[in-house]
């Protein structure tokens, strides 16, 4: 279990991490999701112990990173799979991460054949791709069977058949009883990967809930229908009290009707009993992309548009949420970035 | 963690990259190479000068070189983010910094040996008729201490490197120091004699050539230097155990 209580993060005038407090569950994928620049990364280095926090602490199955003895033996990380000397092999790379806790040099060539680097692991890691740097990582982390894992951005850059490896992946390691904690800032990713999520932007805190609740809680909920007589089906349904749009046709395919605050249980009721045919009656979502905006809202920190960032979206508590959604995504002119730590050449 | 541990650790590290391999070979060849160059091209009527000092006017190269491998054994662990793996495994970072610096002073006290004995020893088998033998205390000093001067030398580079984090930067800042600024600082009017007897590395080259003649224009060291050959070598260790002081205290308290 790892514990986050009232933690910042101060650069110079940017606050990276602004009072976060969360908590992750062991037994379960818990996804930490915010746009880029929400200080997801820094959360996580503060997490293990390598930056230091402004304010507040951070502990993992109650002990504080530093203070964990032989802590591979606890704690396995990815945070950047580039972490490597070029021109060490993986062996010789997890050779000494074994050495430095006291874990058998055998885990080695355990770990390697788990993530299936073992034809490559006497090659110089400096010449691997992407995927097998990626690979190597997890090994690292994996090295002392660690009860708690964290991993941040895993499957950036990953190709299909890496993204769907890294993915059951985790959710092994979580059937296992282990804590694994894995950022991202793809929503849908998350979706399929984590089961609990603590969304952030701008270094506070969005939401701490389960996916499901979250997506449905940002999503409000619409149906699609469509019949050959659509005329009368709009009478039906105006008539019963419910809001519809026309949905013209598109690449969703024919013309149609978006009815509002309904059921599709709702719908097919109404339309058999008024004895319409219809050819198509779904529940439509919207996008988990859309959803992550009207919940992240102004806490993007790179935006683009004409709009200036509000006060209220800069300075207001973790309750506000504004409600121009569709703001972000408007092409424009970039704003000033209000921070440039990524940049800095760490 | 036990010390140990940790010193295997950094041995394994230095070990499986290639370059510490080829910093060690070359600052033994190099510094061997040049003082054979000079025993086999000396005429014979300045054979006297051929003594176990003049043997080791080589010493700056090798000793330079494993100075820059100290800079690399930590900066290229910033450069390639291994120093955050190395955290994530040793979370008590003065623990890991010191065994890092242990491993690369021994490492270089014993290239300082071989480049030391290896450059006496090749000149005297290419000129049996010179004055090597090793008679007195001053003759050992001067072959044998080699080594001790590289291993403080490599302390102060890689606190260097742990203050500046950069490989390029770190060397530069080293040869500036040892190059120029203990060069070029003597020269400043009134005060510049007095600096220079209390530059580092000034005083651990005293180490080695204190009383020492190398050839007919003794300038191996300054004169009248303030400590004698041991107290200067411990004024050099003493210099070097308070830069890697200051420089793993930083390294504790910035981000890693």
């Amino acid at each position: 279990m790892i514990e986050a209580r009232g933690l910042s993060k101060r650069y110079g005038r940017t606050l990276a991490v602004n009072d976060l407090s969360f908590t992750v569950q062991a037994g379960r994928v818990t996804g930490f999701l915010g746009p880029n620049g929400a200080g997801k990364s820094t959360t996580m280095r503060m997490i293990l112990g390598l930056d230091r926090p402004t304010a507040g602490d951070v502990r993992i199955d109650g002990k504080r990173y530093t203070d964990l003895r032989e802590p591979l033996r606890h704690v396995g990380a990815l945070l950047d799979a580039k972490w490597v000397h070029p021109n060490r092999s993986a062996r010789a790379h997890l050779r000494w991460l074994a050495v430095s806790n006291k874990l058998p040099e055998s885990r080695v060539d355990e770990v390697l054949a788990l993530v299936g680097l073992n034809d490559v692991a006497g090659r110089r890691a400096g010449g691997y791709s992407l995927g097998m740097s990626q690979r190597l990582g997890i090994a690292g982390a994996l090295l002392g069977d660690p009860g708690v894992l964290l991993f941040d951005e895993p499957v950036n850059g990953l190709d299909p058949e890496g993204i769907l490896w890294i993915r059951q992946f985790m959710h092994r390691l979580a059937d296992e009883g282990r804590t694994v904690f894995v950022s991202s800032h793809l929503l849908s990713e998350m979706a399929l990967t984590a089961q609990d999520l603590v969304v952030i932007g701008r270094g506070r805190l969005i939401a701490q809930t389960s996916t499901s609740a979250f997506i449905e809680a940002s999503s409000g909920s619409s149906v699609r229908v469509r019949g050959p007589e659509l005329t009368r089906l709009r009478e039906v349904i105006t008539a019963s009290g419910l809001q519809s749009d026309d949905a013209p046709e598109g690449a969703d395919g024919p013309a149609a009707l978006v009815v509002h605050g309904a059921s599709t249980d709702a719908v097919g009721e109404l339309a058999g009993r008024a004895g319409l045919i219809l050819h198509e009656l779904a529940a439509q979502r919207g996008s988990l992309e859309q959803a992550f905006i009207q919940m992240t809202g102004g806490d993007v920190e790179y935006r683009t548009g004409d709009g200036a960032p509000t006060v209220g979206a800069m300075a207001g508590g973790p309750g506000a949420v504004p409600g121009q959604p569709g703001e972000a995504l408007t092409a424009g002119r970039a704003q000033e970035p209000a921070a440039a730590r990524k940049a800095d050449g760490r | 963690m036990t010390t140990l541990t940790l010193l295997k650790v950094e041995r394994i590290k230095l070990f499986s990259t290639r370059s510490p391999w080829w910093c060690m070979g070359a600052a033994v060849f190099i510094t061997v190479g040049f003082s054979a160059l000079l025993a086999g091209t000396m005429q014979a009527k300045d054979l006297g000068d051929l003594t176990p000092a003049t043997t080791q006017f080589s010493y700056n190269f090798g000793f330079l070189i494993m100075m820059v491998m100290a800079i690399l054994a930590i900066t290229t662990e910033y450069r390639f983010g291994t120093i955050r793996a190395t955290f994530l495994a040793v979370p008590t970072r003065a623990d890991a910094l010191v065994a890092k610096a242990a491993v690369v002073a021994l490492l270089a006290g014993l290239i300082g040996e071989a480049a030391g004995v290896g450059s006496w020893a090749l000149s005297k088998a290419i000129r049996p008729d010179a004055p090597l033998s090793l008679d007195s205390a001053q003759d050992y000093r001067v072959v044998v201490g080699v080594g001790l001067v590289y291993m403080i030398a490599t302390v102060v580079a890689l606190s260097v490197g742990l203050l500046i984090r950069h490989s390029a930067g770190a060397i530069t800042a080293l040869l500036i120091w040892v190059m120029v600024a203990e060069n070029l600082l003597p020269a400043i009017p009134r005060v510049g004699d007095a600096i220079q007897k209390w530059l580092p590395f000034t005083v651990g080259n005293n180490f080695l050539y204190a009383g020492q003649h190398v050839g007919d224009n003794n300038d191996a060291t300054p004169a009248h230097m303030p400590l004698g050959a041991w107290g200067s070598l411990l004024y050099f260790a003493l210099v070097a155990v308070v830069l890697l002081g200051v420089a793993v205290a930083l390294a504790k308290r910035r981000d890693a």
